[in-house]
């Protein structure tokens, strides 16, 4: 197979198109603006449509009216314009409506910075907009994963008609690694019968967000938890490493997952029995997973690119069964291995001096 | 094996496309490689950098916090990455734009005037090509084949005419770092 060195926006831009996507609604900002570059110039190649919106909030809506007329369509941004985004996102989720939403995480908050952070992990999960709804959320690792999972989360977003989110921090959308592109895994949905593209004499199709009757939003929200509860049951993904023996386990995601492994070899080298565990999805969230490593290790280490967002996730699934250390960098600072090494060290003689007593 | 190459400069002098060049050469030879830009708020004439990682195993941190290889093509650099070379690795000066040596005892040192020697090849903007030269002869992880391979690539049928001039710059690069 042919693998071509190329960026990481560039490789979700192009594996978007290849999993069908022939819409595309954004506004510029860094460090995602390779994606929208790159849809101006392929989607018309393919006879799709790439529109530079206004602003954020045009964008999403205009994702919004392409999800209700049956079409895969994609939005990209950074941190601030996802704020942006939020309102229309939620009304993509009351409307039930399949989209995909890119989010090449910057530092925060407010317009903060334009270097790679994880700051958005609170955003991203536990709602970002109003009122009872989820996100699905993909966060790859490296250029391949981003462009394997792009492709899966327009699978995801069509089968249960949810709002689903490719998170990745500044890393992956700027650097290049050798991707493959595989045949998209299409997972025989059936038509979009749902979709308003015209009644032809058939029943009236109405998308709406609104449901202003109290027991019709209450059965809407029910009807929704059960699809929540169906995708955290199936398309939870989680990656583990040497976690076998452990007797530490770093949790972490993304790029600082790659960075985190580093430090494992480099303990594992040093004598001290550690693995990983990466969530693949951020939500659903892979607490089982966790909470049956609680019961063979002696304690976690989540690292993350912010002051600890995911590490509440963390200590809930492991349910103070074992203490949860964290270990972060945030406003654009990259940890190193060499740092998350340290903290194992310090971890691991805490613990010896603990079975000492 | 991995080796974790740090290039390093100002913006105009072609390191990201150094960086590129060796992680095209890796993916051609069939290794596990990765190119991480400084995409930071830098100033106009301030540093550039790009972290390349080659390895028979897949990347890990695609950062490079301690440097098997670093190219230093402007003196902010080499006061920013002198220091990130491990003890025994190699750090690359271009002499025409540092005149300060490096202090580093540990580690070896190759001092190119790269501009002058990509003159001789052609134009001044072939230094980090002259660079690439040194490279491939003192501890090149990749074949000057595949560097050339990814020149062709970089270039494509428009300007494959300056293929030849970046080849002489990297036999000077190899014949000056002797």
């Amino acid at each position: 197979m042919t693998r071509e060195l190329i960026k990481g926006n560039e490789a979700i831009a192009e594996a978007a198109v290849r999993a069908g996507c022939r819409y595309f609604f954004g506004y510029p900002i860094t460090p995602q603006n390779e994606i929208p570059e790159y849809m101006s110039k392929r989607l018309p190649e393919v006879g799709g449509t790439y529109l530079q919106a206004e602003s954020e909030l045009a964008a999403i809506n205009m994702v919004y009216g392409a999800a209700g007329a049956g079409a895969r369509v994609m939005t990209s941004s950074s941190s601030p314009g996802i704020s942006l985004k939020q309102e229309g996102i939620s009304y993509i989720a009351s409307a039930k409506l399949p989209c995909v939403i890119v989010n090449i995480v910057r530092s925060g908050p407010g317009l903060g910075g334009i270097l790679p952070a994880q700051s958005d992990y609170f955003q991203a999960t536990k709602g970002g907009g109003h009122g009872d709804y989820r996100v699905v959320v993909f966060a790859p690792s490296s250029v391949q994963e981003a462009a394997d999972l792009v492709m899966e989360c327009f699978e995801v977003a069509d089968q249960y008609r949810v709002p689903v989110m490719l998170m990745g921090d500044g890393m992956i959308g700027q650097m290049m690694e050798p991707v493959e592109f595989k045949e998209p895994k299409k997972r025989g949905l059936h038509e979009k019968s749902w979709a308003t593209t015209g009644r032809q004499g058939g029943e009236r199709n109405v998308i709406s967000s609104l449901h202003i009757v109290a027991e019709e939003c209450y059965d809407f929200c029910l009807e929704r938890e059960a699809v929540y509860r169906e995708i955290a049951e199936k398309e939870t993904r989680c990656e583990t490493e040497l976690m076998d023996d452990a007797e530490i386990a770093v949790v972490a995601y993304g790029t600082v997952a790659r960075i985190a492994k580093n430090a494992v070899l480099k303990a594992r080298a040093a004598g001290i029995k550690t693995g990983l565990i990466r969530p693949i999805t951020l939500w659903p969230f892979p607490s089982d997973i966790i909470n049956d490593y609680a019961k063979q290790v002696n304690s976690f280490l989540t690292v993350e690119m912010s002051t600890g967002q995911m590490v509440e996730d963390v200590r809930l699934a492991v349910n103070g069964q074992k203490p949860v250390h964290f270990f972060g960098r945030t406003g654009g600072i990259i940890p190193t291995p060499e740092e998350v090494f340290n903290e194992l060290m310090k971890m691991a003689e805490g613990e010896k001096h603990e079975n000492n007593l | 094996m991995t080796q974790r190459i740090i290039c390093s400069g100002f913006g105009g002098q072609g390191v990201m496309l150094m960086g590129q060049l060796l992680a095209y050469a890796g993916m051609m030879e069939g290794k596990f490689v990765s190119w991480l830009p400084s995409y930071g708020p830098e100033m106009r004439g301030g540093t550039a950098n790009c972290s390349v990682i080659i390895s028979d195993e897949p990347v890990g941190a695609p950062t490079v916090t301690e440097a098997d290889v670093a190219f230093v093509m402007n003196k902010p650099s080499m006061e920013k990455f002198e220091d990130t070379v491990v003890s025994g690795g190699h750090l690359f000066v271009n002499s025409s734009l540092i005149d300060e040596t490096a202090s580093r005892q540990d580690i070896d040192i190759h001092q190119l005037a790269a501009t002058e020697i990509g003159i001789q090849a052609g134009t001044a903007r072939t230094a980090n090509i002259v660079m690439l030269g040194a490279y491939l002869e003192k501890c090149g992880a990749v074949s000057e084949a595949s560097v050339m391979a990814g020149l062709k690539k970089a270039f494509g049928e428009k300007k494959a005419g300056l293929l030849p001039m970046n080849q002489t710059a990297i036999d000077l690069g190899r014949q000056n770092v002797k």
